[in-house]
This record gives C-alpha cells, sequence and structure tokens, in this order.
C-alpha cells in the first residue's frame, strides 16, 4: 500500500482524500469542520484522526505524499481591470477565473479616483490590470498604472496589458513600494486570449502570499505543499477528465457544475464552436477550459439574491410537480440566508432546497453557455454566436454539498437542457448525468499534477 | 508603425476586397487589424480603441453601405475616438450615381475619405499617408 493524502481546505469543512498509489483505489475521505480563524490544522488534524480511525489500514508514517488546495477564507478573491468592456475587460475577468478566483470588482477605460477608492475599500488579495493590444493603446494602462500606484493598496499587481508600455509601467511602479508582476499581455491580439502566464502568476501569488494572509500556511508544516485554489483544482480534473491520458481516453466535451452556499461554478471544457454553418462567431476567444462564477446564485449565503433574480410565479415552476407545500418563499429564502449552517429536516424544507438548486442550475446555465442572436439584414435573417455553443456535451456533472447529497441530483442537473423560451441559448441538448458523489472531484485535479493516469482512471470509476 | 482598423460592414460577405486591402496596406508599412467581413460598428470602435488605431477602413460592397455606416461618426466620438480618421470604400451605394453626390452624403455622416466603386485601395494609399503617416 502506497496512500498519497489530498486535501482540501474548503469554506466550511476540510475534506480529506486518500488514495492508494499502488492498487489504484480510494481507500476512505473524511472530513472536519475548517479552523483558519483558530489554527488551520485543528480541522485538518481531526479529518486526519477519523480518517485514521475508519481506515486503520493506513498507517500514518507510510503516507507518501500530502498535497491540498484551498478556498477557505473566502476564497482567492480578485478585481479585473482592462480597457474595452468585451475585450480586455473580458479577457482579464476570465484569465481570473481559469486560476480559480472570484472577480469581486470590475473596472474599464480610466479608472477614476472614485473607483479607486472602492478598490481600496474592497476585501481584495489580488488586481490584474489589463488593457491594449501589443502595439495597441498603452495611454489607458498607463493611467490606471499611475491611479493603482498613488493608491493605498497594497496587494499585488500583475499588469497583462499591452506589452509596449512594460517599461513605462516598471518606471511607473519602481521605489513605489508596490508588489507588482509584467506577464504576458491577457489580449496580444484582437480577440485572441492568452490567459497561461497571467493564471501562473496568480497561482504564484497565491502559494507564496495569500495562503499565508488567509491563516492557511500553517498547514504546509504537515504537507508537502498547498498548490492551488480549489476552483482550479476542479477545473484541471475537469480537463483531464475530458481530454483523457495518452492511451486511456477522456471523456469528450464536458461540463462540472457546482452549486455551493454563496456561489455556483460552472466549468465546460470544448472548444464550442458554431454546429451549424450559418453562424458567425462574435467577441472575445472562448477559452477552451471555461469557468464562470455566479455569486448571486448559492444554496444560503446568497439565497437571498434570488429574490431579485426570479419572480414569486416563477419560482413556483421549480417546485416538483407532486409538492403540495404552499412555501413562503420569502421566508424560506431568509432562513437560509441567516442561518448558514441550516440542514433541510422536513419534506417541504428538502423540496424548497431542491427548487433553490435548481434555480442555480437554470440561471447559472443560461449565463454560462453562449448565444445565438438573429440579425434581420437586407438580405434576410443571420445569425451571430456570441460564448460557446454547448450544444454537443456530452456529460453533465454535478458536485458541490446540494448536488452530491441529493437523490435527486440529476432531476436538478436536468435543468441544464430546459429549453422553454430559452431558444436563443446553446444548452446542451442530450447530455448523460454523473454525480461526483464521493466529492473527489478537487482532490483529483490535485492528484492529477503528479499522477495523471490515476486520477483519471478514479474519475471514471468514481462519478456516477 | 501605425494601426488601421480594416473590415467589411453590415451583412456582407465579400471577402475577396479585404484581403487584398489587407495585404497591400501590410506591405506599405501599417500595422494591419483586420476584423474581416460581417462587422457591426460596435467591432470597428472596440477594436480601434483596443489597437489605437489611426484610422479605421470601413469596406462595404453589397449595396447596403449606407445604411450600415449611419452614425457610425457619432458612436466613434462617443467612444473617445474623435481623433481617429474614417474612411469608407467598395461599391457603398446601389448601383451607379453620381459620385459627387454620392461623396457629400458620406461626408455629411462624418466620413474623412470617400471612395466610389473603382478605386482600388493602392489609389487611396497616398491620402492615408497624408492623414496619418506611416
Ligand atoms: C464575388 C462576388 C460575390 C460573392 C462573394 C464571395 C465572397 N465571399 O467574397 C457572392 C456570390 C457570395 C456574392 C454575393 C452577393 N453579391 Co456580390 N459580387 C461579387 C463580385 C462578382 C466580385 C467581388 C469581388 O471579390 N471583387 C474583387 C475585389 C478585389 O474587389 P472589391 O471587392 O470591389 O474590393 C476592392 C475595391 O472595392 C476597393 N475597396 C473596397 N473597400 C474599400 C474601402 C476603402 C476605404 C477603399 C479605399 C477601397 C476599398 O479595394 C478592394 C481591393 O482592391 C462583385 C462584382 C464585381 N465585379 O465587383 C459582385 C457584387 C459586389 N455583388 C453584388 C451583390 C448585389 C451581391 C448580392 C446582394 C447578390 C444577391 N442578391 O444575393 C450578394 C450579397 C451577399 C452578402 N451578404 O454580402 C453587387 C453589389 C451591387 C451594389 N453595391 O450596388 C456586385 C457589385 C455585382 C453587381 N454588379 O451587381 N457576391
Amino acid at each position: 500500500m502506497k496512500p498519497y493524502l489530498l486535501v482540501d481546505f474548503g469554506s466550511t469543512y476540510t475534506k480529506l482524500t486518500c488514495v492508494d498509489l499502488d492498487r489504484e483505489y480510494i481507500i476512505g475521505t473524511s472530513k472536519a469542520t475548517t479552523t483558519v480563524e483558530t489554527n488551520v490544522l485543528d480541522g485538518y488534524n481531526k479529518a486526519l484522526n477519523r480518517l485514521l480511525r475508519d481506515h486503520p489500514e493506513i498507517k500514518e508514517d507510510k503516507i507518501s505524499g500530502i498535497s491540498a488546495c484551498s478556498s477557505a477564507a473566502g476564497g482567492l478573491k480578485m478585481a479585473a481591470i482592462g480597457l474595452v468592456e468585451e475585450l480586455t475587460v473580458e479577457a482579464a475577468k476570465r484569465a481570473c477565473l481559469g486560476a480559480g478566483a472570484i472577480v469581486n470588482l470590475v473596472f474599464s477605460h480610466h479608472m477614476t479616483k472614485r473607483e479607486i477608492k472602492k478598490l481600496e475599500e474592497a476585501d481584495i488579495d489580488i488586481i490584474l490590470l489589463a488593457g491594449g493590444t501589443n502595439g495597441g493603446n498603452q495611454e489607458c494602462l498607463l493611467h490606471n498604472a499611475k491611479r493603482l500606484r498613488d493608491s493605498s493598496i497594497d496587494v499585488p499587481i500583475i499588469i497583462a496589458g499591452n506589452k509596449d508600455a512594460s517599461d513605462n509601467i516598471d518606471d511607473i511602479f519602481e521605489d513605489s513600494g508596490k508588489e507588482y508582476y509584467i506577464v504576458a499581455n491577457v489580449m496580444p491580439q484582437l480577440k485572441k486570449l492568452d490567459v497561461k502566464e497571467t493564471k501562473n502568476r496568480i497561482r504564484r501569488i497565491f502559494i507564496e502570499k495569500i495562503i499565508e494572509a488567509k491563516g492557511i500556511k500553517k498547514a504546509e508544516e504537515q504537507m508537502d505543499e498547498i498548490i492551488m485554489p480549489t476552483p482550479e483544482a476542479v477545473l484541471l480534473a475537469s480537463e483531464l477528465l475530458s481530454e483523457g491520458f495518452e492511451d486511456d481516453e477522456g471523456y469528450g466535451e464536458l461540463m462540472v457544475i457546482d452549486i455551493g452556499g454563496a456561489t455556483t461554478d460552472v466549468h465546460t471544457i470544448g472548444e464550442g464552436f458554431p454546429k451549424r454553418t450559418e453562424v458567425i462567431m462574435k467577441g472575445l476567444q472562448e477559452p477552451f477550459a471555461k469557468r464562470t462564477v455566479e455569486g448571486d446564485l448559492g444554496m444560503r449565503y446568497s439565497a437571498n439574491a434570488l429574490l431579485s433574480l426570479v419572480s414569486n410565479y416563477e419560482f413556483k415552476k421549480y417546485f416538483s410537480d407532486d409538492d403540495k407545500c404552499d412555501h413562503n418563499i420569502k421566508k424560506s429564502l431568509e432562513r437560509r440566508k441567516n442561518d448558514i449552517d441550516f440542514i433541510p429536516q422536513t419534506k417541504d424544507e428538502e423540496e424548497f432546497d431542491k427548487a433553490i438548486a435548481k434555480i442555480c442550475c437554470d440561471v447559472s446555465m443560461s449565463r454560462h453557455v453562449g448565444h445565438v442572436e438573429v440579425v434581420h439584414t437586407p438580405l434576410g435573417d443571420m445569425y451571430y454566436q456570441t460564448g460557446k455553443d454547448l450544444s454537443d456535451i456530452k456529460y453533465v456533472i454535478g458536485t458541490g454539498g446540494v448536488l452530491i447529497s441529493n437523490s435527486d441530483a440529476k432531476i436538478i442537473l436536468k435543468q441544464v437542457n430546459k429549453k422553454s423560451n430559452r431558444a436563443l441559448e446553446l444548452r446542451p441538448n442530450n447530455p448523460s448525468y454523473l454525480i461526483d458523489k464521493s466529492y473527489i472531484l478537487s482532490s483529483m485535479g490535485l492528484l492529477s499534477q503528479k499522477h495523471p493516469r490515476i486520477a483519471l482512471k478514479l474519475m471514471k470509476q468514481y462519478l456516477l | 508603425m501605425k494601426t488601421v482598423v480594416i473590415g467589411v460592414i453590415g451583412a456582407d460577405v465579400h471577402a475577396v476586397g479585404n484581403k487584398i486591402i489587407d495585404y497591400v496596406l501590410s506591405e506599405n508599412g501599417y500595422n494591419v487589424v483586420n476584423i474581416g467581413v460581417l462587422s457591426t460598428q460596435e467591432d470597428f470602435i472596440n477594436a480601434a480603441i483596443e489597437t489605437d488605431a489611426k484610422a479605421i477602413l470601413v469596406s462595404s460592397l453589397y449595396g447596403h453601405g449606407e445604411m450600415d455606416v449611419r452614425f457610425m461618426k457619432e458612436k466613434c466620438d462617443e467612444a473617445g475616438l474623435g481623433h481617429v480618421k474614417l474612411y469608407v470604400g467598395g461599391n457603398i451605394v446601389v448601383g451607379k450615381q453620381d459620385v459627387s453626390e454620392v461623396e457629400k452624403r458620406f461626408k455629411k455622416m462624418g466620413f474623412d475619405r470617400v471612395y466610389p466603386p473603382g478605386v482600388k485601395i493602392e489609389d487611396a494609399l497616398t491620402d492615408l499617408k497624408e492623414d496619418i503617416g506611416i
């Protein structure tokens, strides 16, 4: 036996997955409440003791390696700044999301003092500044760099804009005491996306700085590495499962939906090119592995936000046909927002949670998938496509608290191909549904860094 | 190197001239950002902002150009591109019409240079050099 331990410091739970690298199976999993406020190791040790207690075959001193990811203490929060909304602003946002961050603030064009103030007051871990293609606009990038330099902001700033401005950027930040990094332009040419260097830099800052600031660094005493934010691990796992490894084939184009307490994350792996010929692609190039995060769609923290998204009338449509309860929608949502640890006890409460999950799934899908737009031209109708065409997606995989424990998880997931009134959304047509029942996706993303073949094999076995 | 944005506006798919313009301008020392056929006014404008273009060359071949370019100048001004030269050429109106009349109408809409059918891109190079340099 060669046990390998994968740790996910989540916002609520610290989750452990122990894999036997020799026999290539999951020995066991365990969890305990995350304890970043006191000592993050308390929760970790508790979970580890549980694991060792339930699986005496694991000998602690025989554990061959430990890797961890984290979304504790609010996850990785970023601000994205660019020039044109549809272009470098969007490119910057995608770089942040692809690196596993949550984008809390977005700015475009020339930043004003008011906007800088907002940024100073916000709880942000890293700032990403973009703007201009290579050889293109520098003036706006330099303006924003100066504004950032003159601010009281003391978090790392990554500059991923017009390369021509690099020397001037150095001049601006030199002796400013600010921590800044210049990386490759996120949009080197018009509509071309290049987020690799930015993502790598975000990950390095995360490892070197952020985990310290969030009180997770301590955990390093007991493990080899805390290598990435949890959402990035999920994205890596999805990529591996989609593309396969060497001779082991992957599942092809797929989607992962993670409905959490505060956000709903959607990941898709696939080109998403138009499936019909009369369609013209519009907008910025789409990332092959795409992640979107909806901060207003969640089971608990953001439950209240649903009130402003869907009317009572629409909400009711998400209850099952055989649900006879006369739910008080507003009260039930507020209750969940105020008590984030709320666990449904009655059938009615379960039904209500299910309806919330369905809405999260349905609305996040509308926002993630590409759209076609009919343009009436002098020569008849034509179609513009913005975003990815996901109609041929083969697998939709559900993960996150409400989906992994719900016996109706697949019914919730089926919202993804709900077509009524949404003819112009390019949703999956006829996917197969899988559930991450053992909650292993982030662990498999971690494992994929060193043992991709085993991670792929385990995902194929454990996603049902 | 000066940047120019080129493209074919509206629901127009005539792609050959666009490729030639790209080639000729690149050969003559311009950084050409080609947004291709079927482009909207916003596509031209967004491209010009990010790439710091000094001129936008709009092509229209299929006859509906006059409709497609309406209020484009106003949108450029709105987007802070008042300084960017705006050219239009190709078969910009339906059929054969009085050239000076056509030119007048497009200039009134804010275009700096208007090229009737038959004017090749080579012929416009001197204007471009005069307006924005190389
Ligand atoms: C090939 C062609 C097509 C092909 C296009 C294939 C493709 N994807 O490129 C197809 C069959 C699809 C097609 C369709 C149509 N076409 Co057609 N097509 C032609 C044709 C025969 C040649 C065009 C061409 O490639 N020329 C060669 C290139 C090098 O020249 P160019 O495009 O004119 O571009 C040069 C100059 O105009 C100039 N230029 C262009 N833009 C600019 C801008 C500036 C600033 C400057 C300085 C110069 C400049 O420089 C370019 C390079 O030298 C022309 C007739 C002709 N001989 O021009 C008709 C023509 C352009 N088409 C015409 C029409 C009407 C149509 C249709 C509406 C027909 C229909 N009813 O379906 C459709 C429209 C489809 C659409 N949505 O756009 C008309 C336009 C009439 C008008 N403007 O009043 C033309 C002129 C034929 C005619 N005499 O009636 N067409």
